[in-house]
């Protein structure tokens, strides 16, 4: 590609005397001077979130207010910062939900390491771990900035489901056709 | 006792204009208030209340200011400023007060003690000294010098002092290269910013306040006032005045020596507290003093604009000029970039300095023709204009045409 030279142009008399520039400029801060300004107040009004959004990770229940998540451990396996610690654990037999057979026994993520990329929502087979619309974090110490397993649910809610999967490998077992 | 003429019922009947109600009241305040005390005392109870007075009225002004200055800066950026503080932010002022109140004060173990404490002391007291001779008002002057302005702009100057002081103290290196900074642009524009009042004084021929206000009485056309902004070479000097000013006062865009970029906080790196308070405080009063006395020289002092709204008190003219001064000043501080310091010195002493000189020989023109009438009055607007003009354009050529490539000289 040839050098194509852009000749500096001779400033003209009026620009020499700077007195269009001051002017101009002046004429620009007064434009802002009278707009509506453009600042949130923040915790007043809030931002609008789109959907999608990454915000915080949280654990979800499915409509039946059971906790989806069955500590497989692959988010933990798979977050980028190691910010997931699972302690997995059983559910009873005797348990209305005795046939997930598992569930943790502590879960917590530390949001000081979290970087909020979405692998383990993308990652985890029973859909139980969402980033959802929570996007403020904040704590007095570092220990405040983990989330517990408690707090996750509280954050997490109840998610619609429509799968509700394990209900209908329960159904399935009942009726004698498992597999 | 200064100025003081006893009240007398009778002037309530004059009305509008002079000797209205309004216009005397605070002056009759001051003597009714000194009158409690016996004759010898008097003096000095008025001239305290004078003092106590202007304190009080020029810090609640800088108190305010300093939340105007940072709500219009926050509205140049689409921001609101400061608004949680009170209804609108308006406590945002008390609020700060007591920030630096409370805050600690730090002074560095290897500084000057001495001059550390006393250079902001010293700052604002030469600030505040320069308010003295300021006419506020008709009859509000409080202390009515024959030399006002002499002594004005040596009250001024003497913060040079105080600003070296406190770089010098501090022995920080920021502070003392903002300190030297602070000397040479100070020095550099006390040239324009004298030269550019001198044509006055040649032709209000007084130094006096209260001459130079008088001056500038009467109207011409019947509406259009005396002031001498409304003559050629009058206009040129309130511009060159204004930017000399706003050099003097370290305002945007020549606060080289407070510079945050480059030289963290100039002269105020190790200031903390309240005496950091007293600086910010002493940099206002600065810019106030200077706008007072622009509107002494230029804008006709306390006078009324037109001739029918002469019955406003003359102290409200002069503040609201004051205010049109002081948002102007706030205004330019949200528009434009700061100099470097090789073009800040330029400018004062290839440009304003020459620009002033020359603006003396057209106030002399203008004052030698002052007997010209009819076609020839026309001529006089046109020469004067054009000696005006044409020294701008020829120095502003000149100026830029000899810019070599910048060569580097590291010291
Ligand atoms: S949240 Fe999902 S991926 Fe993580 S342990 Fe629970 S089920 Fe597995
Ligand atoms: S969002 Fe990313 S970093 Fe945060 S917990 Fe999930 S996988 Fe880990």
């Amino acid at each position: 590609m040839a050098v194509k030279i852009v000749e500096r142009k001779p400033l003209t008399l009026a620009e020499r005397t700077y007195i269009p520039q001051i002017v101009g400029a002046l004429k620009t801060t007064w434009k802002h001077l009278v707009k509506s300004k453009e600042t949130m107040e923040y915790p007043e009004q809030r931002p609008a979130i789109p959907p999608r959004y990454r915000g915080v990770p949280t654990l979800v229940k499915d409509p039946n207010g059971r906790e989806k998540c069955v500590s497989c451990q692959l988010c933990e396996f798979v977050c980028p910062p190691k910010a997931i610690r699972i302690t997995p654990g059983e559910i009873p037999p005797g348990a209305p939900t005795g046939h997930v057979e598992k569930a943790p026994q502590a879960f917590e993520i530390d949001m000081l390491r979290c970087i909020y990329c979405g692998m383990c929502e993308e990652v985890c087979p029973e859909e139980a771990i969402v980033l959802q619309n929570q996007y403020s974090m904040s704590g007095y110490s570092r220990s405040e900035m983990v989330n517990h397993k408690d707090r996750l649910y509280e954050l997490g809610g109840t998610l619609p489901d429509s799968h509700l999967k394990w209900d209908k490998k329960k159904s399935a077992e009942d009726h004698g056709n498992a597999h | 006792m200064i100025g003081a003429t006893s009240f007398s019922p009778l002037l309530l009947a004059a009305g509008a204009g002079a000797d209205s109600f309004l216009e005397r009241l605070p002056l009759v305040i001051r003597d009714t208030v000194a009158g409690v005390f016996p004759a010898p005392l008097q003096w000095l109870v008025g001239s305290t209340l004078s003092i106590v007075a202007i304190v009080a009225i020029f810090g609640g002004i800088f108190a305010g200011l300093t939340l105007v200055e940072r709500k219009m800066l926050g509205r140049i950026q689409n921001r609101p400023g400061p608004n949680r503080t009170g209804p609108m932010g308006l406590l945002q002022p008390i609020a700060d007060g007591i920030k630096a109140l409370t805050k600690e004060d730090i002074v560095p173990r290897s500084a000057d003690h001495l001059l550390h404490y006393l250079a902001p002391v010293a700052l604002l007291a030469f600030s505040i000294l320069t308010f003295a001779v300021i006419p506020f008002g008709r009859n509000l002057v409080p202390l009515e010098l024959d030399a006002a302005v002499l002594y004005f702009f040596a009250a001024g100057a003497a913060s040079e002092l105080a600003i070296f002081m406190a770089g010098w103290a501090s022995r920080n290196k920021f502070s003392l290269l903002a300190a030297m900074r602070a000397l040479a642009q100070l020095i550099s524009y006390e040239l324009p910013l004298l030269l550019s009042f001198v044509p006055i004084i040649m032709l209000a021929g007084t130094l006096s306040m209260t001459g130079i206000i008088d001056a500038q009485a009467g109207w011409q056309l019947g509406f259009i006032p005396r002031w001498y902004i409304f003559t050629p070479w009058g206009f040129a000097a309130f511009v060159i005045f204004l930017i000399a000013a706003l050099a003097e006062s370290n305002r945007s865009p020549f606060d080289l020596p407070e510079a945050e970029s480059e030289l963290i906080a100039g002269h105020l790196t190790e200031y903390s507290g309240f005496k950091y308070a007293l600086f910010f405080m002493a940099e206002y009063f600065g810019m106030i003093a200077l706008s007072g006395m622009a509107i002494t020289l230029f804008l006709g002092g306390w006078r009324a604009p037109l001739p029918f709204l002469e019955f406003i008190p003359s102290y409200a003219w002069f503040g609201a000029k004051l205010l049109v001064l002081l948002l102007f000043f706030i205004w330019i501080r949200g528009t434009f970039p700061r100099l470097r310091i090789d073009q800040l010195t330029r400018l004062a002493w290839k440009f304003l300095v020459p620009l002033a000189l020359v603006n003396l020989g057209t106030a002399a023109f203008w004052s030698l023709t002052s007997g010209w009438s009819g076609a020839l009055q026309l001529v006089r607007w046109a020469l004067t204009i054009a000696m005006v003009i044409g020294p701008f354009v020829l120095l502003g050529r000149g100026l830029s045409g000899t810019h070599r490539p910048r060569t580097y000289r590291y010291a």
